[in-house]
């Protein structure tokens, strides 16, 4: 007599699951303990001093500054490409719709190096806002901007998919019933993508906060000013300030830990809403 | 006679639900059985069991001389066709086919020969090269079940196989099934939710509720006497009739006569199928025609009096014949129906031709139909 | 009118945003002429650099190649305990900021990391050298190919194992002949986007190699060296390289998009009761 569920049906699960653990394990698991464990060797003073001080504090305000207001910026643009893009037809929407993916696919310094040019000066852009007093590269600005690269498609293609879904029905009803377009949108077709739009917006937040090589080029780099975080580690790595580093880098897993579950909470939210 | 296969109190718990709850039957060699209920009482699940595709929790199943319980599918010499047809989708019909013979390292030539002769067998020999997206479901249905007998099974498992499909693809495919079973006399079982569809094909049902066994029997046997209220339901609708056995006559505990019955006194439940109800019309009928919905063929009428409705049916033509309409007043007559009693055997409700009662409504004119 | 209005405005976003940059790469590294163009990239240096980048990705990307099959078949195929634990696991390099990637490797294999005396003791040289930088980029590119086949092989569900289990298939069979077919184009994916990312991978590898340009210098490692000693043309030649890459990751993405557009709509959960387009 065979125990119900001790058998399974398709073979291979043993053998798969110890791959699978093994590799994670060799891959991420113990490359983050050692993160864990360098941590522990501190003592709570030093890692208190390390993660507070005035430099590492800016850097801070920086950071999460910027990244707030590049993903609520790119909510906007996000969604308007993403509406664009799902509602409307014109020659060339293929490409676009490709382009979206630039970012995904261009490696980041390539970005970077770029952006700064565009973005100085002497660039196309950067002279273009001269005059208008708007100073953009190896600024906080430029932070921004580079961020907001990074971080467009992310909120594209999570609320296209939504968009695509609405119910077409549901507007017609409301156009029928004598609502405006925008009526329609704010009241109909707004809040049925808020909630991915929430999703995509904790995606880009995340994404712009751990981003490293489309910054540096355009950013300052002048630490209490225009030092974001991931290159204040590498400038105490630089410097073998190990402490230091270990201290701040494990606050940003933190914060990354935080955010990732924070976004599988909303996705799982979302989809609750979808097949509800 | 000895059984192809055995299931011998065999139970089966996802977690805390019980799925199978001490169930056991057996199946002759070459029969065509069919489990039948509705969802959730656990049919599918036991036809798992049987195809090795699950484990019991506790009983033990024989497939000819094997004890299979310990037995992984391909060893217990199971065809199984499932629900959605579970195709390979990137696979041709031919290599779909061909594919348990390929597993077996069949040789090329063998392969060739017993798929065609397959292809043959479900009529399919124009569609080889075609892919399972580019098929109706009822094609679907057929390459799934020549996969199955590819290997030549000695038992054929089919999960609910037409319940995907429209239903006049359904009942071209069941004969074509019935038809088939014949020819190659394979011990088969079947699932489905179908009432019509198991007591058209199967040689022998078992209805299944909530994990039990309801009741095992000839199709003609399970109609004749229900075993239980849910069976005499699930079968088909009746009208649920509340009423008292007073001295073998049974009377509506609304006040009209329905007929006699065996048994002790007491209070039951009658159950009267559409078309045991005959309808007349009667210029002093109590009763009133009150509502028509005809369904093209058939024809239901809603019967009224007082506060009791019934549900009659027949033929579109017999009551074009009758010349009932909405209004029109009638007088009924039990043609038949079940009694069932509290923890008790159900009995058959009778009507002698001959008989008249007394009705408090007045005379209540029997009539044969 | 508002239609002509949106398109415009995202229009111009797209432009701006992403058209620019893009266009800036090739016009700056064409700026002194196609011979500076072509001299830059083959410059000795430059080439080790694109050596050593395809050196990594060649061993990256067929390592979480393998990786994500065998994933894919123990978490799409069967329940456990634990299985959306190891779901979020395989995730985390996806969240984590490569700088904090190349920390933890640092950490691990440097002089003073948790392995240093031993591997000093041994003469095995990691950070600042090959394996340290292909360790880096397989653990930043570690969920991409399961990220794309896991949900795909959840998708298509169990029924076809299932059928070939039914017909004497062996387990390596059934992978071989049922499974490895079905998630052929979500691995032929996830493979491009991996190697998209091993190839651009540039703050990991920042902080484990040893950032000598012409040895230890992938190619957007290169194209930095080349950006800080202000040698711009050859920087924007360098990284046109790389930009080429990410169009033609783009291009194939959407081909591959494309074809499978029936088996993406499928899957793709329906929020509202319209009707399905037809496949």
């Amino acid at each position: 007599m065979a125990a119900g569920g001790s058998k399974k049906v398709l073979p291979g699960f043993n053998l798969t699951l110890g791959y699978t653990l093994l590799y994670l394990g060799l891959v991420v698991l113990i490359p983050l303990s050692a993160l864990v464990l360098k941590t522990f060797t501190l003592s709570w003073d030093q890692f208190w001093t390390a993660i507070s001080s005035p430099r590492v504090l800016a850097s801070y305000r920086l950071t999460f500054g910027a990244s707030f207001l590049a993903a609520l910026v790119n909510v906007v643009f996000g969604l308007l490409v993403a509406w664009v893009l799902v509602r409307y037809s014109f020659p060339g929407k293929r490409i676009v719709d490709a382009l979206v993916d630039l970012p995904f696919a261009l490696p980041t310094a390539v970005a970077g190096i770029a952006l700064s040019t565009l973005y100085a000066p002497q660039g196309w852009l950067g002279h273009l806002l001269l005059p208008l007093g708007l100073r953009v590269a190896f600024t906080p600005a430029g932070i921004v901007v580079a961020m907001m690269f990074v971080s467009l498609p992310f909120i594209v293609r999570t609320v296209q998919p939504v968009i695509d879904d609405l119910d077409a029905e549901q507007e017609e009803a409301a156009h029928l019933m004598g609502a405006s377009a925008w009526q329609i949108f704010w009241r109909i077709s707004f809040p049925a993508i808020l909630p991915s739009l929430l999703t995509g917006f904790a995606l880009a937040f995340a994404r712009c906060l751990s981003e490293y090589g489309s910054i540096i080029f355009i950013a300052g780099n002048k630490p209490m000013i225009s030092e974001i975080v991931p290159l204040l580690i590498v400038a105490q790595l630089d410097q073998f300030d190990y402490q230091g580093a270990t201290a701040i880098g494990t606050l940003m897993l933190g914060v990354s830990f935080l955010l990732l579950l924070t976004i599988n909470l909303l996705q799982a939210w979302v989809r609750r809403r979808q097949n509800g | 006679m000895t059984a192809d296969i055995a299931v011998s109190h065999v139970s089966r718990s996802f977690g805390a639900h019980k799925v199978l709850d001490d169930v056991s039957l057996t199946v002759a060699p070459g029969e065509l059985l069919a489990l039948l209920g509705p969802s959730g009482s656990g049919k599918t699940t036991l036809l798992r069991l049987i195809a090795g595709l699950d484990q019991p929790d506790s009983g033990r199943i024989t497939i000819g001389d094997i004890d299979a319980s310990s037995r992984k599918p391909k060893e217990r010499g199971v065809g199984f066709v499932f629900q959605h047809y579970a195709l390979f989708r990137h696979m041709s019909v031919f290599e779909n086919i061909a594919f348990p013979l390929r597993v077996r390292k069949a040789g090329k030539t063998e392969i060739r020969a017993r798929v065609v002769e397959l292809l043959r067998l479900i009529q399919l020999e124009a569609l080889a090269k075609r892919y399972p997206s580019q098929l109706s479901g009822g094609q679907r249905q057929r390459v799934a079940l020549a996969r199955a007998l590819a290997s030549q099974p000695r038992v054929l498992l089919l999960d609910e196989p037409f319940g995907a499909l429209d239903a006049v693809v359904r009942r071209d495919l069941r004969r074509w099934l019935h038809h088939l079973h014949r020819e190659m006399n394979i011990t088969t079982i079947f699932v489905t939710h179908d009432q019509e569809e198991a007591f058209e094909l199967a040689d022998r049902v078992v209805i299944m509720q909530q994990g039990r066994i309801s009741q095992q029997g000839t199709p003609m046997d399970i109609y004749r006497q229900p075993a239980n209220i849910f069976v005499h339901e699930f079968l088909g609708e009746s009208n649920r009739i509340a009423c008292h056995v007073v001295d073998l006559k049974v009377r509506a505990d609304a006040g009209y006569f329905l007929g006699q019955t065996d048994g002790a006194d007491g209070a039951a439940t009658a159950f009267v199928r559409p078309h045991q109800i005959a309808v007349r019309p009667s210029a002093s009928g109590p009763w009133r025609v009150a509502q028509i919905a005809s369904s093209g063929t058939h024809a239901r009428l809603t019967l009224a009096w007082q506060e009791t409705r019934l549900e009659s049916g027949m033929t579109a033509d017999a009551l074009l014949a009758a010349g009932l309409a909405v209004g029109t007043p009638v007088d009924i007559a039990f043609t038949g129906g079940a009694v069932f009693r509290e923890g008790g055997a159900p009995s058959a409700l009778q009507n002698q031709p001959e008989e008249k009662s007394v009705s408090d409504i007045g005379r209540t004119q029997l009539s044969v139909l | 009118m508002v239609r002509i209005l949106l398109i415009t405005t995202a229009l111009l976003v797209m432009v701006l945003f992403l058209v620019l940059p893009l266009l800036t790469v090739f016009i700056q590294a064409l700026s002194a002429g196609f011979g500076a163009y072509v001299a830059a990239i083959v410059d000795p240096n430059v080439t080790a650099a694109i050596g050593l980048t395809l050196l990594i990705a060649a061993i990256a990307v067929p390592a979480n190649l393998v990786f994500g099959i065998v994933a894919s078949w123990c978490i799409a195929r069967f329940r456990f305990p634990g299985r959306s634990v190891l779901l979020t696991l395989i995730d985390l390099p996806f969240s984590i900021s490569p700088v904090v990637a190349g920390l933890l490797e640092v950490l691990l294999f440097g002089l003073n990391g948790l392995l240093g005396p031993f591997l000093a003791a041994h003469g095995v040289q990691i950070i600042f050298a090959l394996p340290g930088m292909v360790l880096a980029t397989i653990f930043v590119t570690f969920p991409f190919v399961a990220r794309e086949v896991i949900p795909l092989a959840q998708e298509q569900g169990n029924d076809e194992e299932e059928a070939a289990v039914t017909l004497g298939a062996s387990g390596l069979q059934i992978f071989w002949r049922v499974s490895l077919p079905k998630i052929r184009w979500g691995l032929f994916y996830g493979v491009l986007l991996c190697n998209a990312r091993a190839m651009g991978e540039f703050g990991a590898v920042s902080v484990v190699s040893g950032k000598v340009f012409g040895s230890t210098d992938t190619l957007p490692l290169a194209v930095e060296s080349l950006y800080e000693s202000y040698e711009i043309q050859a920087a924007f030649a360098a990284a046109s390289l790389l930009a080429l890459l990410a169009l033609a990751t783009l291009v194939l993405k959407a081909a591959l998009e494309w074809w499978h557009r029936d088996e993406i709509a499928a899957s793709r959960p329906r929020t509202s009761a319209r009707p399905q387009k037809a496949a």
